[in-house]
């Protein structure tokens, strides 16, 4: 009897399975790419502040307090729907540095003046290097990066009022 | 008018072979290895941008970065372990079209011959079943059956 209830749940179990993958597989978003970088330090790098070229920033400014690193371009229309609420979120007190990503100087100098400057520090990434360091492929993406300089979560695609309350803000308020 | 266009087509056509050349011979290398080995991995290498492109094929931005790169690599003599391990650093076993026998490759290597070794399995064991099933009547039953039969004939 129980051997026949065994050959009777097999194929039950091996198809409920099968569907759990598969309807999994239907909602989930192939261009979203999981970070290899999870769980490991912000890459060393030295980078020039926006609007200074002499002021150098380097994984330092990582260390001390949870922030959000933003990836963003003038070249990005995404990235311009998103900085309204980059503005909001960082009236709300939520600590963000901005990673000017293969873009031109004066035009990101431009949109911040126009749109407002949500970010503590604004690094110029002129020629993708700590961007590629990262593994971006993409703008707008934004990492999520602990007390200890840790990266602990990539979003990639635009931060919004929807998916902040969602999934987000949990995972910032979870960094230590 | 449309010889224009038809002249303007044909050098278009003609400069085809050109282009498609192009992403190469922008680039010098020491010696021919070394020319091979960049062929060989942009070939190798995927787009995270463009998903099933490799980055000798896409234009995006990001595989023009990563093309150059590897160019820069190659040049100053990193073998290609050294490439593959740098991109796949940074954007993990993604970036390669020959990924390594991680436990969830093996697995879409094994399944579907476990599949099918099952299947086997159990066919196998149903169709033995039914041939060893004993017959349903003994002897005697089979020999009361008969006679009510007959029984019943007569009775009509």
């Amino acid at each position: 009897m129980n051997k026949r209830i065994f050959y009777f749940l097999l194929p039950l179990i091996a198809f409920l399975f099968m569907a759990v993958f598969l309807y999994r597989g239907l909602y989930s978003d192939a261009t979203e790419l999981e970070s290899v970088l999870i769980g490991k330090p912000v890459p060393q790098f030295t980078l020039q502040d926006i609007y200074q070229q002499d002021k150098q920033h380097d994984a330092a400014i990582f260390k001390g307090e949870p922030l959000l690193l933003n990836v963003w371009a003038t070249w990005c229309p995404t990235c311009r729907a998103e900085h309204t609420f980059l503005n909001s979120l960082a009236e709300q007190g939520v600590k963000i540095v901005g990673l000017n990503y293969k873009d031109d100087r004066v035009k990101a100098i431009k949109w911040l003046e126009q749109l407002g400057n949500p970010y503590q520090v604004n690094l110029y990434d002129g020629k993708g290097l700590l961007a590629l360091d990262l593994g971006v492929y993409g703008a707008p993406e934004t990492y999520f990066i602990d007390s200890q300089g840790v990266i602990r979560y990539r979003h990639v695609g635009d931060v919004n009022a929807r998916n902040w309350q969602a999934e987000l803000a949990p995972i910032f308020a979870g960094l230590d | 008018m449309m010889k224009t266009f038809q002249r303007f087509l044909a050098v278009l056509l003609l400069s085809l072979p050109i282009m498609a050349n192009a992403a190469i011979s922008a680039h010098e290398f020491d010696n021919p290895e070394q020319e091979e080995l960049f062929r060989e991995l942009t070939r190798e290498l995927r787009c995270p941008k463009c998903q099933n492109n490799n980055i000798s094929d896409s234009n995006a931005g990001l595989a023009q970065d990563l093309r150059e790169k590897t160019y820069q690599m190659v040049k100053s003599g990193s073998d290609k372990q050294e490439v593959l391990d740098y991109m796949v650093a940074r954007y993990g076993n993604f970036v390669r079209y020959d990924p390594p026998l991680t436990p969830a490759v093996l697995t879409l290597w094994i399944a579907p011959v476990l599949i099918i070794l099952i299947g086997g399995f159990t066919v196998w064991r149903l169709a033995r079943r039914r041939k060893d099933a004993k017959p349903a009547l003994d002897v005697a039953e089979q020999e009361r059956l008969e006679q009510l039969i007959k029984q019943t004939e007569q009775e009509k």
